[in-house]
C-alpha cells in the first residue's frame, strides 16, 4: 500500500512538473527538448525490450514501427483531421499511428513466428528496409524528401503521459497471468507449449503491444522534430534502440527506462564530438558487452515496480541453455 | 504368473502378448480407454526415431514405457503432447487428438513432465504453478488447486516465493509434478521423473506418483530406471530403438530374464 502511494506521488509530481516547466521556462528550451526525446526513448526501449529481453526474440525492425506511427500520424495531423477538432486531434492521431504500427507488426509477426530462430532477425531487417524504401518512392508524402509543415503538438504533458501509459501497460502485461507466458518462452519454449501456453499467440500478442508502442513513439516524435523523412528511420535509429536495451539491459523495464536515460544523456554530452560520437557509442557498447554482458539491470528488476505480494528475493545467476 | 509368464514371446523384435488384463484397477472399469496410440511414427530427418509403435493407456491405470537411451520414449511422449511432428493416430478419451496443437492438447486434459523438468529458472515456485493455468479462465478453482498442490507437496509451500532456478534437483521434480497437477490433467505424461536423484528422492517421488494415481490420475511413465517403473506400473512396454519388443503387467516384465539382463543389470 505504501508504495503505491510513493509511485502515485512521484507520477503526481512528474505530471505537475511537465506542465509547469514548459508553462514557467524552468529550464532552457534546449534542455526541455531533450527531456522530450528522453520520454520518446523510454517508450521505445521499453518497448523493445518487451520483444528482445523479456521474449527473447531478436528484433531489428523497430525503427520501421515507428516511421509506420510517424507517418500515419502526420498525415492525419497534416492533411486528415481538420484544426477544428480541437483537443482530440493531437491524441487520435497518436494511437491511429500507434494502431497502423500494431497492424503492420501483425502481418510481420504472422509469418515470422511460423518457424523459430533467428527468422524474425531477418524478417523484420528486410521489414525495415521495405518500409524505408516504399516511404522513399511514394510522392505525395514527400517520398525521400520527407514531410513538412507537421505543427509541435508534442509538449511535454502528453509525451510525459504517452511514456507513463507505455511503461505500465507493458509492466501489467509482463507481470499478468497472460503475460507470464512471454516469459515461459524466454526461459524454456517447449516447457511452456507443455504447460498449455499458446506460444505462438503469445508472441504475436507481445510483438502487437511492442509495435503499437514504436507507432506512439514515432508519432510523438514527428510532432517534436516537426519534420520527418524516410532517412531518419534507417537502420542506425533501430541500433539507437537496441544500444538502449542492452545497455540498460533485457528483460527489465527499470533497466530500459536507465538506458534510454542514460543513452540520451550521453548522445547530448558527445555531441561536441561531433563525427567521433559515431565512434565513440558503438566502442561503449563493446566495452558494455565484454565487462558486463547482460547490462546494468540484467533480467532484474526493482522490487517495488513488479507486482508480487512480498518482494521476492534477487534473482541468481542466468543460466541461459 | 508363470501362465503370464508364457503368454510372452521371447523372439527379439517381435510382439505377440495378448496382455492379460488387469480386471480392475481402482475400482474403475479397466477396459476404459483413456490413452490410445495406433501406428506412431516419427522422423528426425532421415532417422526414424519412433517406428510405428501402438499402445495404450487405461482409465486410472499407470503404465510404464521403458527402454534404453534413444529408444524413442521421450520422442513418443513430445508426440503425444504435440510438439513434435508425427505419423499416426492418437485417440485421447476416444477423440483423435493428433491434429490438435499443444494447447488445446494440454486443455483436453494431457500434461506432461518434461525431460530435465523445464522449470522456469527466473519464475517463482508459485508463478510457475500458475503459469500451467495459463488457459484455465476458472479462477477460483485455481486458489483451491494451488492448495492442493501445495498440500501435496509442502516443501513447495515453504518455498513459494523462492525462484524455481534455486531448488535443488528433487525439489525441481516436485515442482514439474505439481505444475502438471495444475493443468487439471486427467493423464500425464511423465518423461524420465528420477534423472539424475538420489534413489531416497527417487522412491519419494514415485511414492508420490502413486498417490496421484490413486486419486484417479492416469500416469503414462517413460523410465530408464526400468525396475522402479515397472514396480509401480500395472502394464508395461518395452522399447528397443523405436519398436515396442515385448510388453505385460508390470511385473511380468520386472520379472522377465530378458528385461532383468536387458535393463535390471
Amino acid at each position: 500500500m505504501n508504495r503505491h502511494w510513493i509511485i502515485g506521488l512521484l507520477l503526481l509530481a512528474g505530471a505537475g512538473l511537465s506542465w509547469a516547466i514548459p508553462r514557467y521556462e524552468l529550464l532552457n528550451p534546449y534542455l526541455q527538448a531533450t527531456l522530450m526525446y528522453l520520454g520518446i526513448n523510454i517508450i521505445l526501449a521499453t518497448s523493445l525490450n518487451l520483444i528482445n529481453g523479456y521474449l527473447g526474440e531478436f528484433s531489428v525492425g523497430h525503427a520501421g514501427f515507428m516511421a509506420v506511427g510517424a507517418y500515419v500520424s502526420a498525415i492525419l495531423t497534416v492533411m486528415l483531421i481538420p484544426v477544428g477538432a480541437a483537443i482530440w486531434r493531437f491524441p487520435l492521431a497518436i494511437l491511429a499511428g500507434g494502431g497502423a504500427a500494431a497492424l503492420t507488426g501483425l502481418v510481420v509477426a504472422i509469418p515470422a513466428f511460423r518457424t523459430r530462430g533467428d527468422y524474425l532477425a531477418i524478417v523484420t531487417l528486410a521489414f525495415a528496409m521495405i518500409v524505408k524504401s516504399a516511404l522513399e518512392n511514394i510522392n505525395a508524402i514527400g517520398g525521400p524528401r520527407g514531410l513538412l509543415g507537421i505543427e509541435g503538438l508534442s509538449t511535454m504533458p502528453w509525451i510525459f503521459a504517452w511514456t507513463v501509459l507505455s511503461v505500465w501497460v507493458i509492466r501489467n502485461f509482463v507481470y499478468s497471468n497472460p503475460g507470464r507466458g512471454v516469459l515461459a518462452i524466454r526461459e524454456d519454449e517447449v516447457a511452456a507449449e507443455l504447460m498449455g501456453v499458446n506460444t505462438r499467440w503469445v508472441k504475436i500478442r507481445a510483438f502487437m503491444i511492442a509495435s503499437f508502442f514504436a507507432g506512439v513513439a514515432g508519432g510523438l516524435f514527428t510532432h517534436l522534430l516537426q519534420f520527418i523523412s524516410p532517412r531518419i528511420f534507417d537502420i542506425t535509429k533501430t541500433t539507437d534502440i537496441l544500444v538502449m536495451v542492452y545497455l540498460g539491459g533485457v528483460g527489465s523495464i527499470g533497466g530500459s527506462i536507465m538506458g534510454a536515460s542514460l543513452f540520451t544523456v550521453l548522445q547530448e554530452c558527445l555531441r561536441p564530438l561531433g563525427v567521433w560520437r559515431m565512434v565513440i557509442m558503438p566502442l561503449l557498447l563493446i566495452l558494455l558487452m565484454l565487462f558486463r554482458p547482460r547490462g546494468i539491470m540484467g533480467l532484474r528488476d526493482f522490487p517495488w515496480f513488479r507486482p508480487s505480494v512480498e518482494c521476492p528475493q534477487r534473482p541468481p545467476e542466468i543460466h541461459h541453455s | 504368473m508363470t501362465e503370464n509368464r508364457r503368454q510372452m514371446t521371447d523372439k527379439a523384435g517381435t510382439v505377440k502378448t495378448e496382455s492379460p488384463i488387469n480386471k480392475s484397477v481402482n475400482g474403475m472399469n479397466a477396459s476404459d480407454i483413456i490413452l490410445e496410440v495406433r501406428d506412431l511414427r516419427v522422423r528426425y530427418g532421415h532417422i526414424e526415431a519412433v517406428q510405428g509403435i501402438s499402445f495404450e493407456v487405461r482409465t486410472g491405470e499407470i503404465v510404464a514405457l521403458v527402454g534404453a537411451n534413444g529408444a524413442g520414449k521421450s520422442s513418443t511422449l513430445r508426440a503425444i503432447s504435440g510438439v513434435l511432428p508425427f505419423s499416426g493416430e492418437i485417440l485421447f478419451e476416444g477423440q483423435p487428438i493428433h491434429r490438435l496443437g499443444s494447447a488445446a492438447i494440454v486443455a483436453r486434459g494431457i500434461a506432461q513432465v518434461p525431460e530435465g523438468r523445464g522449470i522456469f529458472g527466473n519464475l517463482t515456485v508459485q508463478e510457475n504453478l500458475k503459469l500451467a493455468t495459463w488457459n484455465r479462465r476458472d479462477r477460483r478453482a485455481v486458489k483451491d488447486d494451488l492448495r492442493h498442490v501445495f498440500d501435496l507437496f509442502p516443501r513447495l509451500a515453504e518455498r513459494r516465493q523462492q525462484l524455481g532456478g534455486t531448488l535443488s534437483g528433487g525439489e525441481q521434480q516436485m515442482l514439474a509434478i505439481a505444475r502438471a497437477l495444475m493443468t487439471r490433467a486427467k493423464l500425464l505424461l511423465l518423461d524420465e521423473p528420477s534423472m539424475g536423484l538420489a534413489p531416497m528422492l527417487v522412491r519419494e517421488i514415485f511414492r508420490i506418483l502413486q498417490d496421484i494415481n490413486q486419486a484417479g490420475t492416469s500416469l503414462l511413465l517413460v523410465e530408464q530406471n526400468a525396475l522402479m517403473a515397472l514396480k509401480v506400473a500395472s502394464h508395461g512396454y518395452v522399447l528397443e530403438t523405436g519398436h515396442i519388443v515385448m510388453h505385460g503387467t508390470g511385473r511380468e516384465l520386472a520379472d522377465h530374464p530378458r528385461v532383468k539382463e536387458a535393463y535390471l543389470g
